[in-house]
């Protein structure tokens, strides 16, 4: 199996769907010629032409209102966002509009539209390239929410994204573009929205994250194994809807949870990872639910000091997991 | 492709196994259903299969390791698009699924040195320097503070839970967490050992002393019994059987039955025939506790103590009060010989519902056996002596040689209370000592 980088993943994945079917679009900021900021799309538009490969204008609650409206009446778009942090224009058509498509009309339309967002800091992006916006959309009924963190899981999730009949949100975090490569088959194949997935069994306890945070749980749990402390890792995969019955039964296993994710703590998904362990885990635990993720302030500080100190890393984690094995 | 090899469930009572010798090396070619490698579990040892065809690329649980079902013990490559993969099931219309890379080969490596920028504004990162274990770290285990004064008030939902359902009395266990607090861990370790008290310790062995590493088999034998001992609170007792009647009846007709069935005729299918109607009669000693409640059996399947090369194994005689003697003796005869084989399948050991020892064969005369975990009781019969022994007939009393037997009985105490484990052993006493020279056994 040859092994990829994520942006390899990606690319693979839309070309595929591309070919599979032609209703499928691709739009966004410089997806055509340029090949997109990340070369995401590079090339696809020399493959299918400029009528489905199209550069859009600066201006996201365009790229996704006229995506809302091509999915509702029968082409298979897919919005690319440059950069999360420039998505909040777009929220009144996904939030607003896409997600209530199927119940506002008795599920006479759907919006079978795909939004590839790319998020997460990490790369010296400052206050407008590094934030994390998934728990607005990981709230919103009507939208699904997925965020691979592997060259694989990224093209199954895509895959499954696209050819899914209402609006999925993907979100790739741009650090692990490029950083991260591992085995993807050449051929297509899809992964089931909503499924977590234990990347490292253990029984000492559940570190439940997602995205970046992966990596560096996965780093820190093999660290706290020279330590004699054997952590298992839970990925969800997915944020909406999130996979409950792997997080109950892995916390329950363990008796200990920790959660690790690189957005702020306050509503987010590990406020709802936690509620879902005190309501179905409580008999089974032996510790406190744990929360890892940067001090309350606006994401994320440019100077490079600073967003280290800002951002979980291998290290905080690895304290964080010896803390939570000695209670 | 690679190929994990997992360890198959092969029954619903059976949640691990004891992994014994690899019949496949590395580099050995294999083809689907060739026998893999042995496994030991608590009813019986078998030879896994291989699931696919290819090259065994490595081998991940060694000889002697205890294995849950499921878990990966070895590695294949195998031929690409031969096995499908069967974690993630397909979402989507047309699923289209490949198989399965090794998880750790998907989830991938960090690129050191990667351009993790948008293009353009590349950004190198260097941050990935091995990181090292921190400081943080070194408080470990051993530096925590034992159990003291200062031990923290209350004790976490698991513990409290695991504790009231094993019995344990939590304030009489040395917490290792955090200021002496008891965790789960400690609970789990104490229900394990059934003792937290000094006697625990391990021995430490002299210079001249020998020690053995038990085989697979032993300490499946050896945790079996522990937790017989630590779970079931066993009583005994035990009766003298008068079996002259039933050593005449078999010396007179083991010759013709042989010829006639093809079979031995010994003791242990006529005792067994008789235990079977005493147990339909005393349904108590035919059951198990579970939970809480006593679960009387509807089926009567007697395990027969065999010893065999590696240990002591109980393969099940299914059905045993509805079998005629000559089935019995049949049924007994075949899997006696596969208990001794090794060629037990789990079909000869599964679903036992007591057991009978015939500890006599080995000369015992009397014996306080340990409970076949999770049945009721377990009789032995013991050796048959001749001795002078008082008879009574008609109020005159008389010396006379008899073949005498002592059957003994070890109880669970919860399920049955003395009264019954003596009408029980009445039954056994009456039915074998109604057998004579004429008695027409079926």
């Amino acid at each position: 199996v040859p092994e990829k980088t994520v942006i390899e993943a990606v690319r693979e994945a839309m070309q595929a769907e591309m070919r599979r079917d032609d209703t499928m679009i691709i739009l966004g900021e410089d997806v055509g010629n340029r090949g997109g900021v990340f070369l995401a799309t590079d090339g696809l538009i020399d493959e299918f032409g400029e009528n489905r490969v199209i550069d859009t204008p600066l201006a996201e609650s365009s790229i996704c209102g006229v995506a809302l409206g091509a999915a509702v009446n029968g082409l298979r778009p897919l919005a690319e966002i440059q950069f999360a942090d420039f998505v909040w224009p777009a929220i009144n058509q996904i939030v607003g509009e896409a997600s209530k498509v199927r119940y506002g009309t008795n599920g006479v339309k759907t919006a079978p539209m795909t939004i590839r967002v790319p998020y997460g800091g990490g790369v010296r992006g400052g206050l407008y390239h590094s934030q994390s916006i998934e728990v607005l959309f990981a709230h919103t009924p009507g939208l699904s929410v997925v965020a691979p963190a592997t060259p694989y899981d990224a093209k199954g999730l895509l895959a499954t994204a696209i050819r899914t009949d209402d609006p999925v949100i993907v979100l790739e975090h741009k650090r692990t573009y490029r950083l991260v490569k591992g085995e993807v088959p050449d051929a297509v194949y899809t992964i089931p929205i909503g499924k977590a997935e234990i990347k490292r069994p253990g029984t000492d306890m559940t570190i439940i994250t997602y995205g970046l945070m992966l990596h560096y749980s996965l780093q820190a749990a093999e660290m706290a194994a020279a330590n004699g402390i054997d952590a298992e890792v839970l990925d969800l995969r997915t944020l909406r809807p999130l996979d409950a019955d792997a997080i109950a039964e892995s916390a329950s296993r363990t008796g200990k949870a920790l959660i690790v994710q690189e957005d702020t703590p306050a509503v987010s998904i590990g406020s709802e990872v936690s509620a879902i362990i005190g309501e179905r885990c409580f008999f089974d635990l032996d510790g406190p639910i744990m929360r890892i993720g940067p001090p309350e302030l606006p994401p994320m500080p440019f100077s490079p000091i600073q967003e280290a100190a800002f951002m979980p890393s291998p290290e905080k984690i690895l304290t964080a997991i010896t803390k939570l094995a000695e209670i | 492709m690679v190929f994990n090899i997992e360890l198959p469930h092969v029954g619903e009572s059976v949640t691990e196994a004891v992994i014994g010798k690899w019949l496949k090396a590395p580099g050995d070619q294999i083809e689907k259903y060739d026998p893999l490698v042995e496994v030991v579990t608590d009813k019986v040892n078998m030879d896994i299969p291989s699931p696919a065809s290819g090259t065994l690329t490595k081998i991940i649980a060694i000889e002697g390791e205890t294995v849950a079902m499921g878990a990966i013990i070895a590695e294949m490559e195998t031929v690409d698009g031969e096995v499908s993969d069967t974690s993630h099931s397909p979402a989507a219309s047309e699923p289209a699924q490949v198989p399965d890379s090794s998880l750790a080969s998907r989830i991938g490596t960090l690129v050191q040195g990667a351009n993790v920028g948008p293009t353009g504004g590349a950004f190198v990162d260097t941050s990935l320097t091995a990181a090292k274990p921190a400081d943080s770290t070194s408080q470990n285990a051993s530096a925590r503070p034992a159990a003291s004064g200062d031990r923290q008030k209350g004790f976490s939902p698991v513990v409290t839970r695991l504790a009231a359902q094993n019995g344990i009395d939590l304030n009489s266990l040395v917490g290792t967490g955090l200021g002496g607090r008891v965790t789960k861990k400690d609970v789990l370790t104490a229900v394990e050992s059934g003792a937290t008290g000094p006697d625990s310790a391990p021995q430490t062995p002299l210079n001249d002393d020998q020690v053995i590493e038990p085989s697979p088999i032993r300490k499946l034998i050896a945790n079996h019994m522990v937790k017989s001992m630590t779970e079931i609170p066993h009583a005994w007792s035990a009766i003298e059987v008068d079996v002259s009647g039933m050593v005449e009846w078999r010396t007179a007709k083991k010759d013709g039955f042989e010829s006639e069935h093809g079979v031995r005729l010994t003791y242990l299918p006529i005792t067994l025939s008789v235990v079977a109607d005493a147990l339909k009669a005393n349904p108590r000693l035919n059951s198990s506790w579970s939970d809480g409640k006593i679960i009387l059996k509807n089926a009567i399947n007697v395990g027969v103590a065999v010893a065999a090369d590696g240990g002591l194994v109980v393969p099940v005689v299914h059905g045993a009060a509805d079998s005629s003697l000559v089935d019995l003796a049949g049924k007994l005869g075949g899997v006696v010989e596969r208990a001794r084989s090794g060629s037990m399948t789990l079909d000869d050991v599964k679903d036992g519902t007591f057991t009978l020892n015939n500890t006599g064969a080995l000369g015992s005369v009397w014996g306080g056996a340990i409970i076949n975990h999770p049945q009721a009781a377990i009789l032995t019969t013991e050796a048959i002596v001749k001795r002078p022994v008082l008879i009574s007939v008609d109020g005159a009393d008389s010396v006379g040689i008899r073949s005498m037997m002592n059957i003994c009985l070890s109880f669970d105490h919860r399920i049955v209370d003395g009264a019954e484990a003596s009408a029980f052993l009445q039954s056994v006493k009456s039915g074998l000592e109604a057998i004579t020279l004429t008695s027409d056994l079926k």
